[in-house]
This record gives structure tokens, sequence and C-alpha cells, in this order.
């Protein structure tokens, strides 16, 4: 993955998402195209928030069982973590600018 | 300093306009909206594109046509315009609160799937309603779904969904498709695919999933419960003009108007090409000729200007 973003699996998902600092799992996989543009923002955002948010991605061709017990129906969808709860939902490619408001509340 | 030419919009059109005018010198600015690459992104096999005998992935021609048009110095900016300003020259363009000003303007925004507008779709998009089959198809394997439509676009989907559901339903408001004759014999001779004719959806419902859709008949208006686990829209598609009602000229379903064969629009100096300008054929090729008709004669209004 990017310098700044961490990759989850079946294996270390249950553990990361248990992590006091908000963790924004993105949905994705090598055949959709709109996950590729969410790689940049992502990146970005991740090393902006060092510390505050972590940004971790997850394949979901390689992690199916994950996607689906989380309803996951769409990609890419983010979902942001904290102490193991959803605290939000993103469906849909996004910019860099609108992903950053919406997550203010988790980075401020 | 504004800039020679501002690009709107990054598929076909808007990339092939960008190398021509980036060749002849004009350091065309792009910005290339947050649906970069446009509708080919959301596609998979491309075979009818010259020059890839093999095919080639939607998403990988666009990102070789992207190269390109760096390759001779586009600068690109990811995200959308979100207001012109075509009164006078410089010609405005804000992208959030930065303006940019450019002595022409090449609109290529392209066309969005038109969404279905009825209850419960907006809330259950993600959720099992999709406008996107190669985005989405994956998460309906052994599962029942439908596909709303009847033209070459809803074909292609129901076909690529029986990859992954145990069974496609195409739901159409007329008695006959629409889509190419080679196209409609897939549909109606492939055993995973049924069609009900003459229905349209009335409404979406389930509880956090898409659980059925309300079909109501277009002959007699009667309305029945038809359960399913998915909902894939394939109705068509709308130009992205939003932001140009004020100050072009649109017809009545939203399309730039340019001169036949042409790409000025009722604004000179601002031209416009592919799928925004183009409700006949709106291919990929097509676009990619009217994006480089755009470039040249931009470059021909500029040096008359200047």
């Amino acid at each position: 993955m990017g310098q700044h973003t961490t990759t989850v699996t079946e294996n270390d998902f249950a553990s990361a998402i248990q992590s006091d600092t908000p963790t924004l799992v993105d949905f994705w996989a090598e055949w959709c195209g709109p996950c590729k543009m969410m790689n940049g923002p992502l990146e970005e955002l991740a090393e902006e928030y060092t510390g505050k948010l972590t940004v971790a991605k997850l394949n979901i061709d390689e992690n199916p069982s994950i996607a689906s017990s989380h309803s996951v129906m769409s990609i890419p969808t983010m979902i942001v973590f904290q102490n193991g709860e959803e605290k939000r939902r993103l469906i849909g490619a996004r910019s860099k600018a609108q992903l950053a408001s919406e997550l203010a509340e988790f980075t401020n | 300093m504004p800039e020679k030419m501002i690009i709107i919009g990054s598929g076909p059109a808007g990339l092939t306009a960008a190398i021509y005018a980036a060749r002849a010198g004009l350091e065309p600015l792009m910005v290339e909206g947050m649906e970069r690459g446009g509708q080919l992104m959301i596609t998979t096999d491309v075979e009818n594109f010259p020059g890839f005998p093999d095919g080639i992935m939607g998403p990988d021609l666009m990102e070789q046509i992207r190269k390109q048009a760096e390759r001779f110095g586009t600068r690109i900016i990811t995200s959308n315009v979100t207001e012109v300003d075509f009164s006078e020259r410089p010609f405005k363009v804000w992208v959030g609160k930065d303006l940019y000003e450019g002595d022409s303007i090449i609109i290529s925004t392209g066309a969005s799937a038109r969404w279905l507008g009825v209850p419960g779709e907006k809330e259950l998009t993600g959720y099992g309603v999709s406008a996107c089959a190669t985005c989405d198809g994956f998460f309906f394997r052994d599962r029942e779904l439908i596909v709303v439509g009847g033209g070459d676009s809803a074909m292609e989907e129901a076909l690529f969904l029986t990859k992954f559901a145990s069974k496609v339903t195409v739901v159409h408001r007329r008695d006959e498709f629409r889509a190419s004759t080679i196209m409609s014999d897939r549909v109606l001779k492939h055993p995973k695919i049924d069609v009900i004719w003459n229905a349209e959806v009335a409404e979406v419902y389930g509880e956090q999933v898409v659980q059925g859709v309300k079909l109501k008949s277009t002959v007699d208006g009667q309305i029945v419960d038809f359960p399913t686990d998915g909902v894939f829209v394939a109705i068509g598609h709308d130009p992205n003009t939003k932001i140009f009602g004020e100050q072009l000229d649109l017809d009545e379903d939203g399309y730039i108007v340019t001169p036949p064969g042409r790409t000025e629009t009722s604004v000179a100096g601002v031209f416009a090409a592919g799928d925004v300008t183009d409700k006949v054929y709106r291919q990929a090729i097509t676009a990619a000729g009217l994006g480089c008709q755009a470039a040249l004669d931009a470059e021909r209004w500029i040096e008359s200007h200047h």
C-alpha cells in the first residue's frame, strides 16, 4: 500500500477497529475504477491526520467475509470505526476536500 | 495571467482535447472532476476502441490516455468545478474557493447515469441499489436481482451480472427492447435471465438492505410486489450541465447546443465536446474525435483573438 495507509486483512481486522484512534477502513478491489480514484486522497489524508486518524485498506477479493459481515454492497465504501464501533459510513468516491469535511469530527 | 485554455472534464473528449492543446503549446489546465476518466472507469472490456485488437479494460484505457495528455504538459486538478462565469473574458471557473481564469474553455463533462427517482431508491443506494454493475455485481453472488432498462447498457449490465447472480430479471417499461439486436438476443436467450415487459419500478423497499420492489404495469397501472436482493438501474444518462445552465444554450434534454458537426457553443470562446453535447453516438471514439475538434477550434479561436 501507500506510505501512510496500512493494510488490514481478515486476520487483523477485528483488532484494528478496536483502537481508540478512529480508523477509516477503505473497502476496495483491483477491478473497481472509482476505488482507484480514492487512493490519492486517502493517502494524503492519512499523512495529514497522522496520529488522529488511521487509514486502513481492505481488499474485498482477498477478505470477502469482512465485507459481507459489515453489509458492504458497493465499493468504494469507507467505514470509520472507533473502539470497535461503526461511527460513520461513506459510500462512493468523493474529493479529498469533501472527505476531509465529512471526517472533521474525528480529526479536530 | 489567465490560462490559455481550461478543460473541464477528463473522459475521452477532455483528454484528447488536452493532448492536442498541449502539443500546440497551449499548456491546458484540466479540472478533471471527481469522476475522473468518466464513464469508461466503470466499464470492463472495451472491445471497439481502435488499436486494441484484444480489447482493453476501460480504466486502463483512460489511464493511458491521461498519461499521454500529461506527457505533453497538461496540468490536472482533481476536483469538481463548482461555478462558472462566461459573461466576460477571461472566463471564470471556480473550484470551491479557488478561481481560475481562461481565455478559452472546453467543456467535456460527459453524462451520468440517470436514477429512477422513486421512494426508497436513494436510501438504499449502496445497500442493494446500484447504477454500476461492474462495481457492485461482486456483492450479489448467488442472489437474485433486477436490472431496470431496455437499452444496450441495460443488456450489458444484465449479461455481466449473470456471472454472479443466480437469476437476473430485466424490467422494461415497453414491450420490446431498444437495445441492438445482438445484445437483445443474448439477453433473451440467456438461461439465467428473465424479462418482465411493460412494467416500471414504483418503489424500492427493504430494512437496511433491498428486499424487493413494487412493479407498476405500464398497461393497466396494476402494482405487484417483486422480492429481490438488488436493483441495478440502467435507464439512460443525463448530461452533466447543471452549472452551465445560466451561461450556455442547452437543448430540452440539457445537452449543450453546438452547430451540427462543430464544437462552438452559444458563447464565443467556449467549446463543448463528447457526451455533454452528443446524444446520438455517445462512444469513446466519437467523444475523442469531438475533443480533438474542440482543441483545434479553440486553438484557431485563440489565434484570431490575440
